[in-house]
């Protein structure tokens, strides 16, 4: 089962020539009048693991379903392996899904849900059974193949709906919130389930998931989506560490947004007006800003440190009062006031034992490197 | 909340003054309100239900007497002061020899089920259009299907034999139209006793189908839609099975009433048309036979609840398994 074709290059998308498994081109749904998927156009690749990302009502589902073929696309087109989807009903798609409710057929056990899509290709029902112990193996469900899907825990139906998605090697497995409906525990042994699955099988992925912890651990590449439109498209790192807009920085992780003015550019760094901040901040260059321009700075609360004495090597430093401090075991969170009267989120690792931690109240020094302030311009 | 620190735990109406005085006569009776509640529809069985048939059966082991009323007592006390029970298996005996209750029970369950299975023909698609329908037009189709029993039933079955007979207004249609020469014959009829019944039960098909139909998840026929079954096969594999409850309930309420129909076959049947409830009738208002009705009557609803039980008692079985 596995496909060789993966091994090859693990981030086609690097490449610039290479032509996309899946091709997304200019995609409109419009329900009435109102536009669910606005012009989108993606491209994934074989072998992918891609995540679609963003809260409800942004059109991740729709996208989803106009690939499986449920929604006809308004304009545009969608090509899986340079084939033409348009007049190709579901039945016919080489995709398969797994829905969020699971939509395991109650009145059929285990094994008869998992069979239903290879009985249906004609297939010798000896040869589609013992397809289907296979793929109950591979899920871990050979013990429950007998039982009823009412008879199963949330997990176990869970990896009945995978198995019956997975059973007819689709070239791409379409998922809808898979681990939406488990607690928080079993959620993170799926997450490595699943990719562990993924890579045995090659088959491309695409996840839907509203929940950014869930889309930074599973994908190769993340689209975040809002509104219909595809705001960014990156590898999980890329996404974290340079949103492209105030909203993708929000959206993944926490993040201290601040309003900024362009005052001048020297040849190695330059200089931002803060008023939240309290003054200038200090940046690296970055193409394409003019002097008097409105700019976005985003600051990740872990890339701030908090001290005593100010550092003497930190190039941005401002001075502010602890309010708050939340310990959650391997991390705190410190609310602090800086001086102008900006509240700001900081987090510490708490890997240093040496002296007396800070605590409410204390006046402290906020600093940051210059690469940490993120400039954004949307 | 009331604002009264003292009043008890509870709704208004369970803290109201009446409802407490009640609760507390029944308590010294020994009755609780669920005891209550459960006892008024076992009063309604009994009192509609157990003791009519007990009444029935009685009656089914008596003679038949020119007297009033015109069947011998259970007891009677000799000469000699002892007491003697009448009782008698005569008149189911009869109901064995002579052919002609076999032919009308038969009869009666061959009309039901042919009725039964047109009602669900041609209920189950309606049912499925309705609960597949935009919310606005559900409720007005939904309203076209119970509307008829605005009117009386007798009126409707009237209006059929309008329809049916030989100068009504089929045949009237079709001579104008040219498809036929001469009238055919409809009226007093199997054909039309059949039209009756599937007519005035099909919406007892549909309201059940349809609660179940509506309740038919979208995701199940695209989950089957996905893995590669086509609309007919989405259909027979998931729809129809998934829909099995809602199939029993409406054959149930349709073949029930069928069984036993008497107005149906009176009005639209011919002289052939042999059903049960026709026999029971000229048994007891012709013959004036009360035991020999009355046991007509008994064995047609063991008839009807036998397989009933049978069918509840399987699907219990497969709900706990």
């Amino acid at each position: 089962m596995p496909d060789s074709q993966i091994a090859a290059d693990t981030r086609p998308w690097r490449d610039p020539a290479a032509r996309p498994f899946i091709q997304i081109r200019n995609i409109t749904k419009r329900f009435d009048d109102f536009t669910a998927v606005n012009d989108v156009s993606l491209g994934i690749h074989r072998g992918e693991l891609f995540c679609l990302l963003g809260g409800s009502g942004c059109g991740k589902s729709t996208l989803l379903r106009m690939l499986a073929g449920f929604e006809t696309p308004t304009e545009g087109a969608i090509l899986i392996d340079g084939q033409d989807m348009a007049r190709v009903p579901p039945d016919r798609r080489p995709t398969n899904m797994m829905f969020q409710s699971y939509a395991l057929f109650p009145h059929m056990t285990v094994e008869r849900n998992v069979a239903y899509g290879l009985l249906r290709e004609g297939k010798p029902k000896r040869e589609a059974y013992a397809r289907v112990a296979e793929m109950l193996k591979l899920v871990k469900l050979e013990p429950f193949a007998r039982r009823k899907p009412h008879q199963l825990s949330g997990g176990q139906r869970q990896r009945v709906a995978l198995a019956r998605a997975l059973i007819k090697q689709p070239k791409v497995l379409l998922l809808d919130e898979p681990l939406g409906a488990l607690d928080k525990k079993l959620r993170e042994e799926t997450q490595f389930e699943l990719i562990r699955i993924q890579e045995t099988l090659g088959v491309t992925f695409i996840v839907v998931t509203h929940d950014q912890d869930e889309a930074m651990t599973l994908a190769t590449r993340i689209g975040v989506m809002r509104d219909g439109v595809i705001e960014q498209v990156g590898e999980p790192r890329d996404i974290y560490e340079h949103p492209k807009s105030r909203f993708v920085a929000d959206f993944i992780g926490s993040v201290n947004l601040f309003e900024a003015t362009v005052e001048a550019a020297a040849p190695d760094m330059m200089r931002l007006t803060c008023p939240d901040v309290g003054g200038a901040v200090l940046v690296p260059p970055q193409e394409g800003l003019t002097r008097g321009q409105t700019v976005w700075g985003a600051l990740r609360p872990e890339r701030i440190t908090l001290s005593r004495e100010r550092p003497e090597s930190a190039r941005n430093a401002v001075q502010g009062t602890v309010e708050d401090v939340g310990y959650v075991g391997h991390m705190s969170t410190f609310r602090v006031v800086l001086d102008t009267g900006r509240m700001v989120r900081v987090t510490e690792p708490n890997n240093l034992r040496e002296g007396k931690p800070i605590s409410w109240d204390e006046r402290v020094w906020a600093s940051f490197r210059p690469e940490a302030f993120r400039v954004l311009t949307e | 909340m009331s604002a009264d620190p003292a009043a008890p735990p509870g709704n208004a109406l369970t803290r109201s003054a009446p409802w407490r005085g009640t609760v507390r006569v029944f308590g010294w009776l020994g009755i609780s309100g669920r005891t209550l509640v459960i006892a008024i529809p076992m009063l309604w069985l009994l009192v509609f239900f157990l003791v009519p048939f007990f009444v029935l059966g009685r009656i089914s082991l008596a003679e038949a007497i020119i007297a009033r009323p015109p069947y011998t007592p259970l007891w009677e006390r000799d000469a000699d002061g002892t007491l003697q029970i009448i009782a008698t298996l005569e008149n189911y005996r009869w109901l064995v020899q002579d052919r002609l209750y076999a032919n009308a029970y038969l009869s009666s369950i061959r009309i039901a089920v042919v009725s039964t299975i047109f009602a669900l023909l041609i209920g189950y698609p309606m049912a499925y259009f309705i609960a597949r329908s935009p919310e606005p037009r559900r409720s007005i189709l939904l309203l076209l299907v119970i509307l008829p029993f605005w009117t009386s039933f007798l009126l409707r079955v009237y209006a059929w034999m309008g329809f049916l007979r030989r100068e009504g207004v089929i045949n009237n249609f079709l001579i104008w139209a040219g498809v036929i020469d001469s009238p055919l014959t409809m009226l007093q009829t199997d054909f039309a006793v059949y039209i009756g019944i599937v007519y005035t039960y099909l919406p007892f098909m549909i309201l059940p189908l349809y609660a179940n139909l509506t309740k038919l998840d979208d995701a199940h026929l695209e989950a089957a839609a996905d893995l590669g079954a086509s609309p007919m096969v989405t259909f027979f594999t998931v729809t129809l099975p998934l829909s099995l409850p809602g199939i029993v309930a409406g054959s149930m309420l349709v073949f029930i009433p069928a069984i036993g129909e008497y107005v149906i076959p009176a009005l639209l049947g011919g002289p052939d048309t042999l059903m049960i409830g026709r026999v029971l009738w000229d048994e007891f208002f012709q013959a004036r036979d009360w035991p020999v009705a009355s046991a007509v009557a008994i064995v047609m609803l063991v008839l009807v609840v036998a397989p009933i039980m049978w069918l509840q008692s399987v699907q219990n079985r497969r709900e706990l398994k």
